[in-house]
């Protein structure tokens, strides 16, 4: 929708002229009712550039974190070849309310899933209750036998993650996807607001916007906090794959950021269930590691025996209690598609709350009325299978023609267990610089919560947007970009 | 002065500090070694002695077998973009960029973003890049570029243990270089330094001068003859010229020291220190003419075996290699997953 004073005004040439966001939630234009003060003056402000400027202004920020190597790696047959993430200068905007919400919301789901995950390693009274099924849990690849029976530091598993939220039609935030494994982005989301303060220091001027700084020193205040008993003054690190991780780069960010040596594998050993690193001075003890491994290649004895990134008799070391790891292992069922399902419940169950954040609507078919909404409806929904592997056998049905619809339906019947269903959602959109003009596009937004003593959610995100027109899949590999997310403080 | 941080580094990090400094030094040494040729150094037939560049660094070998002979055409290429020579400017390049990916945490991000762009340009040098007209601005902007990546390194890098290897690594580098050099020059020029006072002897030696960038210095000593044990003494024991064998082995010297002020580092430091002292005394010992005398390619010989021997034993003393297999990369393994 078009604000219409500025289509009255002859001298107003502004990017926003010709924006259009036809049945889409708009973060900055169409916000329902009253739009709130900040967003009229980052509006006014964006109206005061030309589409030339902003080009230009976006050209030399893309140079600049090129040059830096604040990029990813994209691997093909033949080379390696670092990639930026396309930033786009129009900020996405979070007022101090719509935060308040993500941020208990965040807390809430942090805390279910490490009282669920604890649950599921020890008693497993969700289960017994009947709540989640047995068989979803504990025959779910993630699940991982080393765990069971083991105690963690303060009983946190995640002590990083990332929640994806999206924005329906009408604005609400719904939680997409968890990530409680080894979420990355946080360093775009910090890198993002130092060239965004660099390029259009006019537009943020006077503004009060959240900082984004804290977010190293917490997080090395929770792998402290999270460090074996007794240990005065813990030894961190992180664990990284290596230089050639498309990901390398937020590992020097974050190893820089909370002044700890970032390690790889070969860097480390283990003696007699104590995990050490190799430094000139000698073998040093290591208390905490913050590891952005998964957990197939942590540990060669217990894992993928061909693997060479990891450390030998790691996960003896953590099961004796000598180290901490950051995540913990087998904290995957937790975010799992199928699991996703059952969030709303887990919630309920643990905490006896409402969610606060909602889930996307759900229909597991598992359950006779989720198996007829789902038949009834097949051609309004997209139908997932739950399995471990995600894309395959999955149906969108708006998309679909009638044979494959009957053809799904089929199918679905024989073994509803296998499936959820979701509506399609249209996903907010945001105005982004496309080309020659500003138009709209799909964004979602990751904010990043730590967790030790109590869960800290930093006051930003990452807005990843979709560059395609109509595009709904902002991930980085297919062509997304990324944002400076704005959490206004009042 | 040296910060003691509270975290002792990393061996991996000190091994990549330490090739990092030497490879950037070679890159400088090898671009102003090819730009000074280029336009001074002849052979006795007056062509342009690239293939004493080949002896300076003990190339012959490498490069008959990728050329079956010493083709002079073949030798500009070998030294900017062959891959297959680990001498060249694209694989000293390639090494550079993956040691600083691996020490980014710990050095400014001023001294990443320098390097990241540096090493990208060479490796993406294409081969008219090289051309007589331009290799010689090529190499001046190489040279500028490291010597750009020297001012940030003094000017941003912490002094914690870090710092003292990328110091060894430099004054390891430069004394080997200025050793070579001496050497091969030396050798070349002894016949034709027989007729004395000769037009091309004065601009050969000083050609000696201009590929150890001390051309200028030397001048200010204002040296009543200019003679080949003057020029040699200069390069091996002038105390002020920044890369003189004398003052680089000092800053060995000063460097192990400051290392061996870690209360247990000190004992793994002596055998250390010992060398050094050793190749110092050798030095203050005698004089260039002496030097000369005796055998001057037996004795640079000598202190490249020292070096070398030096360079192994800080190796084994700081970052033994482990016990369990080396490891191989494999991309494959390298994605995460969410």
């Amino acid at each position: 929708m078009i604000n219409a004073q500025h289509l009255a005004s002859p001298l107003m040439r502004g990017l926003l002229d010709n924006y259009d966001t036809p049945d889409f939630f708009c973060e900055l234009m169409n916000r329902n009712a009253s739009v709130p003060p900040i967003i009229n003056c980052v509006k006014e402000r964006l109206s005061a550039l030309s589409i030339e400027e902003l080009k230009t202004r976006t050209a030399s920020a893309e140079a600049q974190l090129y040059r830096m190597g604040i990029t990813f790696t994209v691997y093909t047959d033949k080379e390696a070849i670092d990639r930026i993430l396309p930033f786009d200068a129009i900020p996405r905007i979070i007022t101090a309310e719509e935060w308040k919400h993500i941020e208990r919301g965040v807390e809430q789901r942090i805390q279910a899933i490490n009282l669920f995950l604890h649950d599921i390693y020890h008693e497993q009274h969700i289960l017994k209750d009947g709540v989640v099924p047995s068989e979803l849990v504990l025959t779910n690849p993630n699940y991982c036998q080393a765990m069971i029976g083991l105690s963690v530091p303060g009983g946190v598993y995640v002590h990083i993650n990332g929640t994806d939220l999206i924005r329906d039609q009408q604005g609400r935030f719904l939680v997409l996807e968890d990530n409680a494994r080894t979420p990355s982005g946080v360093s775009y989301v910090i890198e993002n607001r130092h060239m965004m303060l660099r390029l259009m220091p006019d537009l943020a001027s006077g503004l009060p916007i959240r900082s984004v700084e804290n977010y190293g020193p917490r997080l090395h205040q929770v792998l402290c906090e999270v460090a074996p008993d007794g240990v005065a003054d813990p030894q961190v690190v992180l664990l990284s794959p290596g230089i050639y991780n498309s990901a390398y780069f937020e590992h020097v960010f974050l190893s820089r950021e909370m002044g700890i040596p970032l390690v790889e594998g070969k860097d480390l050993f283990v003696d007699n269930h104590r995990v050490f690193m190799r430094t000139v001075m000698g073998p040093r003890p290591v208390h905490s590691i913050y590891r952005r491994l998964n957990d197939d290649f942590l540990d060669p004895l217990v894992f993928n025996p061909n693997s060479l990134l990891g450390v030998p008799g790691l996960v003896e070391a953590y099961r004796q209690g000598n180290v901490t790891l950051a995540n913990a292992l087998g904290t995957g069922v937790a975010d799992d598609k199928a699991v996703y399902a059952y969030m709303p419940r887990i919630i309920r169950y643990y905490l006896n709350e409402d969610p606060i954040l909602e889930s996307v609507e759900t229909h597991i078919c598992a359950e006779p009325e989720g198996l007829a909404y789902t038949l009834a409806n097949l051609n309004k929904l997209v139908v997932k299978p739950v399995g471990e592997s995600g894309g395959y056998g999955l149906l969108i049905g708006p998309q679909a023609t009638r044979a494959e619809l009957d053809e799904f339906s089929q199918k679905l019947q024989q073994n509803p267990k296998n499936y959820i269903s979701q509506p399609t959602i249209g996903l907010s959109v945001t105005p982004t610089l496309c080309g020659n003009s500003v138009e709209a596009r799909h964004v979602d937004l990751r904010p990043f919560a730590v967790t030790g003593r109590s869960v800290w959610v930093l006051p930003g995100g990452l807005s990843r947007v979709a560059l395609r027109k109509g595009s709904l899949v902002v991930n980085s590999s297919q062509g997304g970009g990324s944002k400076d997310t704005w959490v206004m403080a009042s | 002065m040296m910060i003691v941080s509270p975290t002792p580094l990393l061996s991996r990090y000190a091994e990549c500090m330490m090739w990092l400094a030497r490879q950037m030094e070679r890159m400088e040494n090898l671009a102003r070694l090819l730009e000074v040729t280029e336009t001074f150094v002849r052979n006795a037939d007056g062509q342009t002695a690239w293939d004493s560049i080949l002896a300076i660094n003990t190339d012959e070998h490498l490069f008959t077998q990728l050329h079956n002979a010493v083709n002079h055409a073949a030798i500009v290429p070998f030294y900017v973009t062959e891959t297959r020579n680990p001498a060249s400017l694209v694989s000293l390049a390639q090494a550079v960029r993956e040691n600083a990916r691996a020490v980014r945490p710990l050095v400014s991000i001023e001294l990443w973003t320098q390097l990241n762009v540096f090493s990208r340009n060479l490796l993406n040098l294409k081969n008219e890049d090289m051309s007589a007209h331009n290799l010689a601005e090529l190499c001046t902007r190489v040279r500028q570029d490291c010597q750009t990546h020297f001012g940030i390194a003094e000017g941003t890098l912490y002094h914690d243990q870090a710092w003292l290897f990328y110091r060894l690594g430099k004054a390891l580098e430069r004394s080997d270089q200025i050793t070579r050099l001496i050497d091969i020059r030396y050798h070349m020029l002894l016949p034709q330094s027989e007729i004395p006072g000769s037009e091309i002897d004065i601009t050969q030696w000083t050609s000696v001068l201009r590929s150890a960038a001390a051309y200028h210095a030397f001048r200010r000593l204002r040296p009543v003859t200019l003679s080949p044990a003057n020029i040699v003494g200069f390069l091996l024991k002038n105390d002020g010229f920044p890369r003189s064998l004398s003052t680089n082995l000092r800053q060995i010297d000063e460097t192990l020291t400051l290392l061996a002020s870690h209360d247990n580092l000190r004992q793994r430091c002596s055998p250390l220190l010992e060398c050094v002292t050793e190749l110092r005394a050798s030095l203050l010992d005698q004089t260039a003419e002496e030097i000369i005398i005796r055998g001057l390619h037996d004795y640079m010989n000598w202190i490249q075996i020292q070096l070398r021997d030096l360079q192994n034993a800080i190796a084994a003393t700081f970052w033994p290699a482990p016990m369990q297999p080396e490891y191989h990369m494999n991309h494959s393994y390298f994605q995460e997953q969410n």
